[in-house]
């Protein structure tokens, strides 16, 4: 077999700040970018902290004869593209959306584009800015007149901002990728799952490059609702960057969070051949499906089965025993089911093993950027393994169990084997193994 | 990987909902006969919108299509579309009274669309939360009205991996699971993955297909506003021309597709029964604009090519096209075009067909409906016609089998997909011969 597949480039905009130092710099100091919410009042809401994104300027980014684009560009859709800005530049690779004029790195037949959405929804104010024109006498929305002239309010290609996988087209058409495309939708798992696509495409021939990762905002009425309706947030009434406790005890609940995250990933030869800084070579991924208890079939049901299934999946691939895995990131997300379901997974793949292996993750610094999170997650992996650095765990002062790894600093270590997984609401798994090159 | 290493892979199950029913083989006799699915809007009161008629799938029981019923009490609209298509296609599989399969080793794959949204009580939550003073929603107005008027189950059930978490629960599968969303393109894209998940054998058997609806209030106002739909509310049954030159956008349609895709050595060891075999796939990126198809259409011709070539046949060897065939005016002259490209003087003599004239444009799960009729296409010889074609385009000028069903000894079959965005996916199957 066959063709490898390296990382080359690593993009990230999150509530850290824009590009993969910002966020680097967090987590080695620390610093958690969980925040009170500005984006609207959250007085009233159960739960008043976010990991919002404040550095976000889409059309500084975007070649000039595309920005008249950026108006048809949802929020999720801007962290697109600026991820894929960031993660191009940081390969090295030029394409038209780097240099129109200079010859490009890679033909736009071999550049195929991979990206992790969630529901994209509508600006609220937008939306009913319109609905308020189609009502009747006492006030009451009107279908008749929405009908008639109401929708006429909305822009033309009204649409074309919400659809998922708008994230892709934008990102093809900026860089002109022109091979196999998706977008896959599964929540938390989704960029994990989108990487694992890239993989594949490389593998089997179908490109030789690929942006493989995921963009979600979540920060918006709608979707904070049903985050909420979903009893997943925290209350996070004390300080926000003490607000999401993965493995911690006294976790009550997630942020909610966006992000765009995207890796550059190339067949392996190719990128050798180019001389480009390889942060990692995919070794092995796994996927599977977690069947929650009948009684409470959103839960993951405790026992680790599915996650498990995921990881051992990675673990065959890659060649690799346990005692290969020097870090362990889970999507630790501060959900006491799903954290105690990633536990007992890694309890029942790792044995008493896990209690010497560091777990760690991302969420307590940016929350839950849900079709994001796995390629955060692994940005911050790819630079752990060029530093060789152990980024500081946060926020979990009595860990859950015997192994979860409790509050502490960064610090220098051995790094060759991460292993990165997430599981999602609803309950996909995707599980990924990064080797250092 | 070596195309020589890979395993092969078949169809084992089909199963659908479709405009024009849930039955395999009424629907298939439907579609043979021309039967339009088409008709007046009933989910909602579209009677002052720019088009007020629909393709809907009508009469339809989920609770039917279930082998839990307790597990799925808040399921949306479109998922339960997949979940029914899926046992359906599990059953017709074989494989719905039996534990002959390694559930770690049956996996999913779908291109499903979201959940249907709960818009009257979504706008009127808007509405009631805007503050004219400063043209914006008030935040703590909006939720608390939103714990008064929205349903927190439904409102959980809308991301679009929910028909995954219900096919998964209610066949007890766990093994690989996505979902693709890929606009038009989404359910032939998740064939074609499932596809190469089973080749490099990450799995046995794989459950793929999708499922979509969007015939509610703002998902009509987006394509209205888009003009992407037929205004011909006159007439709605004659309303969806593909390739005639009278078009003037698709007719939206809703629906569900799954088949059941194997391993050849899986198949035959549980002595499956082989409908099909899938032989290639092929996907690539439009990269040209948000709106517009390529004017030389290079997406739509690579995604043909490259399934071909994957599949290892010479262009001639295809004799049926399944069309994308949306009865736009640019998509169709658009694929015409691909299609003479890639098959050059061999193109006149394909025969061609869209089955959207009939079922309407099932947007997500259109592709693996249209693959499930390839399917029957190869296995009883014919070919089902495109309708409404009574005025030919000049610029579409090749055999798209017009307004009546045709025997042809189908032996291989090419569908293809198109994605709003620029996401087109082609896969070809043939007869099964060892």
């Amino acid at each position: 077999m066959s063709r490898r597949v390296g990382i080359t480039g690593v993009g990230v905009i999150s509530a850290a700040g824009l590009g993969i130092d910002a966020l680097w710099d967090a987590v080695v100091a620390g610093q958690s970018a969980v925040r009170r919410i500005e984006r609207f009042d959250p007085d009233a809401w159960e739960t008043h902290v976010a990991g919002e994104v404040r550095d976000l300027s889409v059309s500084k980014i975007v070649p000039k004869h595309y920005r008249k684009a950026t108006k048809i560009m949802a929020l999720d859709i801007q962290l697109a593209v600026t991820a894929a800005d960031c993660a191009v530049r940081d390969a090295g690779l030029t394409t038209p959306g780097t240099d129109v004029d200079a010859p490009r790195s890679y033909p736009g037949e071999r550049t195929g584009v991979h990206i992790g959405a969630g529901l994209i929804a509508a600006d609220v104010e937008e939306l009913t800015a319109a609905l308020i024109e189609a009502r009747t006498d006492d006030g009451a929305f009107d279908m008749h007149a929405w009908g008639r002239d109401g929708m006429n309010h909305l822009t033309p290609l009204w649409l074309l901002k919400y659809l998922p996988n708008m994230l892709a087209c934008h990102v093809t058409i900026i860089h002109e990728a022109q091979g196999p495309s998706s977008t896959i939708t599964c929540s938390e798992a989704s960029a994990t799952l989108s990487m694992n696509e890239s993989v594949r495409v490389i593998q089997r021939g179908g490109a030789d490059v690929c942006f493989g990762g995921g963009a979600d905002s979540k920060i918006n009425p709608l979707a904070c609702y049903r985050q909420i309706a979903s009893g997943r947030v925290t209350d996070s009434l004390g300080d926000p960057a003490a607000a999401v406790r993965p493995f911690d005890s006294d976790a009550n609940g997630t942020a909610i969070g966006e992000a765009g995250a995207l890796l550059v990933m190339e067949e392996l030869a190719a990128a050798q051949t180019r001389d480009a800084r390889i942060y990692a070579e995919i070794v092995g991924f796994g996927a599977s499906h977690t069947l929650g208890d009948p009684a409470a079939p959103y839960d993951p049901p405790g026992d680790g089965r599915g996650l498990k299934q995921a990881i051992t999946a990675a673990l065959r691939q890659a060649d690799c025993q346990p005692a290969d895995i020097d870090l362990i990131i889970p999507t630790g997300l501060g959900i006491p089911t799903f954290d105690l379901e990633e536990l007992a997974a890694l309890q029942s793949v790792f044995g008493e093993r896990a209690a010497g292996t560091p777990i760690w993750s991302v969420t307590p610094y940016v929350g839950n950027s849900s079709a994001a999170h796995g390629a955060v997650a692994a940005a911050v992996a790819c630079r752990a393994l060029a530093e060789q650095t152990l980024p500081a765990t946060i926020n979990c002062d009595q860990p859950l169990g015997s192994f979860a790894t409790a509050t502490a600093p960064s610090k220098p270590a051995d790094l060759q084997h991460v292993l990165l997984f997430q599981t999602s609401y609803a309950g996909q798994n995707a599980a990924v193994i990064l080797k250092k090159v | 990987m070596n195309q020589s290493d890979r395993q092969r892979v078949v169809v084992t199950g089909t199963g659908w909902v479709t405009p024009l029913g849930c039955e395999i083989e009424s629907v298939w006799q439907a579609l043979l006969a021309g039967q339009s699915a088409v008709g007046a809007i009933s989910h909602f009161d579209a009677s002052t919108y720019p088009t007020t008629f629909a393709a809907e799938v009508r009469d339809f029981d989920a609770r039917q299509h279930m082998t839990r019923p307790d597990l799925h009490e808040h399921i949306g609209w479109s998922a339960s579309f997949a979940l029914a298509a899926a046992n359906l296609a599990w059953k017709s599989a074989g494989l719905g009274a039996t534990n002959s399969v390694d559930r770690e080793r049956t996996g999913i794959y779908l291109g499903s669309g979201e959940g249907t949204l709960d818009f009257d009580n979504y706008a009127g939550t808007n509405i009631n939360s805007w503050d004219p003073d400063s043209q914006s929603i008030n935040a703590t107005q909006w939720i608390t009205t939103a714990h008064q008027r929205l349903d927190p189950h439904r409102e959980t059930e809308q991301e679009a991996n929910m028909a995954l978490h219900h096919i998964a629960l209610d066949l007890e599968v766990r093994g690989p699971a996505y979902n693709c969303l890929t606009a038009c393109a989404a359910s032939t894209q998740a064939i074609g993955e499932a596809t190469d998940i089973l080749r490099r054998g990450d799995a046995d058997v794989m459950i793929a297909g999708g499922s979509h609806s969007m015939i509610h209030p703002l998902g009509i106002t987006g394509f209205n506003r888009l003009t992407a739909l037929s205004t011909h509310n006159e007439n709605p049954t004659g309303a969806s021309r593909p390739f005639n030159r009278n078009r003037d956008g698709f007719v939206i349609g809703e629906g569900a597709g799954i088949v059941i895709l194997e391993t050849l050595d899986h198949a035959l060891k549980r002595g499956a029964n082989i409908l099909a075999e899938l032989i290639g796939y092929g996907s690539s990126s439009d990269a040209f604009r948000v709106t517009d198809m390529h004017p030389d259409s290079r997406g739509a011709v690579a995604a043909m090519r490259g399934a071909i070539t994957d599949a290892g046949i010479a262009p001639d060897e295809v004799n049926y096209i399944s069309a994308h065939g949306t009865g736009t005016s640019e998509n169709d002259s658009v694929e015409t075009r691909a299609i003479r490209t890639l098959f050059g003087e061999h193109a006149p003599h394909i025969p061609i067909s869209s089955i959207k004239s009939m079922t309407g444009h099932l947007i997500a799960a259109a592709g693996v409906v249209e693959f499930i009729v390839c399917v029957l296409a190869i296995r009883d010889r014919i070919i089902p016609p495109t309708i409404n074609l009574d005025a030919p385009d000049p610029e579409c000028d090749l055999d798209y089998v017009p307004n009546e069903a045709r025997n042809a000894d189908v032996r291989t079959a090419l569908s293809n997909s198109f994605g709003f965005g620029g996401q087109n996916d082609t896969v070809v199957v043939c007869r099964f011969d060892d």
